[in-house]
């Protein structure tokens, strides 16, 4: 792990919206092959970090290194696959299969004026594959479940073959054993794909129990390192501002 | 066997409508899911200051009925990605201003009269030799705008904030559909009126969105639905004397009830079905 390459580089990141800070200097940087997992508090600017990263968002100062490029101009956007918040919720009035849906992720890389080849649809179907939503591919994306159609959101989010793979809150509005099993596809992807994955979540035991890295998030990098490293209560009272009990999920 | 094909006039309306119906729910199913519907309403508005302007200064209210729409266009895009007003409020805003606009400039130009009628609600007969070079030849660009940038407009439509994740500039796209659709507003103006655009651009559109299986599938279907209403809509208003665009819109509307008929019987025969009936 500590000879792979850095893919993510976060110098000096500070925001502010409307005059108010909600990130101030942030400094870490995410090796090829991490498994890192963002928590802290709400509010204490995860998804803004996030959106920085994935150039959404400019920060106020300081900048966002991907593979060595500013990500404000990095051209192979594509190279990181981004799941959203809420997918659970995401597309139900929206008239298109999941295919089509699966498709709209694979787009930048196919580029401007040119059609879908045989190697593209190729990869369109792979996604599907690993993300477990071949079965339905015709189906309408309003006619799945909250799981099935978070499901998608990942294939869309594999499609373009990235390096990267960030997701935000996946298991929201997921039941238990389906986070569960997320989890573990998550883990997959990490372990035997070799994919770097960032996820932001709020379920601390379960992030902790998975991630090589823990970045804790207060407006302010609170701790970054090991899980174990983080269950010192320093941290923990320092990003939370009080005591908390963690539940631990063992598998 | 038909008299009405040996009219000029009624063969230009029809090619014109060929035109206006298949573009129209194109540009329109892409304002339909990303909830912007009355984007097309807005833009019809605005060319009627357009027409006005025209009437004015004895330009080609055609020509004039293009170019303000597409500076509206350009006006709306801008403050919706520059300043904190929702889109939605945009929309009203520059519907009911230009239609203040149009109004004071009507006056001005003592333009209250038959063919503010035929633009307001469309005629059959209206349709001239120039209008229809520039109807047919605009209608192409547009079509052919659609065509080729089909995948990026359905990625940013979908999702704009994933698109521009992975690298889709979603605002040059947002710019593109609101310029094309506030042509097709103009060069639909003729046939269906200014009043009635926005409707032949969305309801052939969530008619074929309650049979759709696909998004491919609902875009042909809203074509097809189109296509009926425009050319059912002029010969009834050939061989009735109606005003086309009236027409043109009460067929879409007869098609999207039976739609929703066909829903309510398919499911309550499912509801029957389940029950054992």
């Amino acid at each position: 792990m500590t000879t792979s390459p850095v893919c993510i580089e976060v110098k000096n990141v500070s925001f502010s919206y409307n005059g108010l800070p909600v990130l101030t200097n942030i400094n870490f940087s995410v090796k090829e092959g991490e498994y890192v997992g963002i928590i802290g508090p709400n509010g204490g600017g995860k998804t803004t970090l996030l959106r920085i990263i994935l150039g959404l968002l400019k920060p106020t100062s300081g900048e966002v290194l991907i593979f060595g490029q500013n990500v404000q101009s990095f051209k192979d956007r594509f190279l990181i696959g981004y799941v959203p918040q809420r997918t659970a919720e995401a597309g139900l009035h929206f008239p298109a299969t999941v295919e089509e849906i699966v498709r709209t992720g694979r787009t930048a890389r196919v580029g401007l004026l040119k059609r879908f080849k045989k190697e593209d649809l190729a990869a369109v179907q792979r996604a599907m594959e690993i993300a477990d939503v071949t079965d339905y591919k015709n189906h309408l994306i309003g006619h799945l479940s909250g799981g099935q159609r978070q499901r998608v959101f990942i294939a869309r989010a594999l499609v373009g073959d990235p390096k990267i793979l960030i997701l935000d809150e996946p298991t929201t509005g997921v039941d238990i054993l389906s986070q569960e099993k997320f989890y573990t596809f998550l883990r997959n992807l990490n372990h035997q794909m070799g994919l770097t994955v960032i996820v932001v979540s709020h379920d601390i035991g379960i992030v902790i129990d998975e991630v090589s890295t823990v970045l804790c998030l207060n407006r302010t990098l609170v701790c970054q390192g090991p899980p174990n490293e983080f269950l010192k209560d320093e941290y923990v009272e320092k990003l939370y501002s009080k005591k908390v009990k963690f539940l631990i999920h063992k598998h | 066997m038909f008299e009405i094909f040996q009219f000029d006039f009624m063969i230009r309306a029809f090619v014109a409508g060929a035109v206006i119906a298949l573009i129209a729910p194109m540009i329109g199913i892409f304002l339909v899911v990303r909830r912007y519907s009355l984007m097309a309403d807005t833009l019809a508005h605005v060319s009627l200051a357009g027409v006005a302007v025209g009437l004015l200064t004895k330009m080609n209210p055609l020509v004039t009925g293009i170019i303000t729409p597409v500076i509206a266009a350009f006006c709306i895009e801008k403050l919706r990605s520059a300043r904190n007003i929702s889109g939605e409020s945009l929309l009203a805003l520059f519907l009911s201003g230009s239609l203040a606009i149009a109004i004071v400039l009507l006056s001005i130009a003592k333009g209250f009269n038959a063919s503010l009628f035929s633009f307001l609600f469309g005629s059959i007969s209206t349709v001239m030799p120039n209008d229809l070079y520039l109807i047919v030849g605009l209608g192409i660009l547009v079509l052919g705008t659609i065509l080729a940038l089909y995948k990026e407009l359905f990625a940013v439509s979908f999702d704009d904030e994933l698109a521009r994740a992975s690298g889709i500039s979603a605002q040059v796209f947002n710019l593109i559909l609101t310029v094309l659709a506030a042509i097709t507003v103009s060069l639909a103006m003729r046939i269906v009126g200014v009043l009635l655009i926005g409707a032949l651009m969305v309801i052939p559109v969530i008619a074929a969105i309650q049979f759709g299986r696909s998004f491919r599938q609902t875009l042909l279907l809203s074509i097809a639905f189109s296509s009926l209403s425009v050319f059912l809509g002029l010969f009834l208003s050939f061989y009735l004397d109606l005003a086309s665009g009236g027409t043109i819109v009460v067929i879409a509307l007869i098609i999207f009830l039976l739609s929703l008929l066909r829903q309510t019987l398919k499911k309550t025969f499912l509801i029957k079905v389940q029950n054992g009936f």
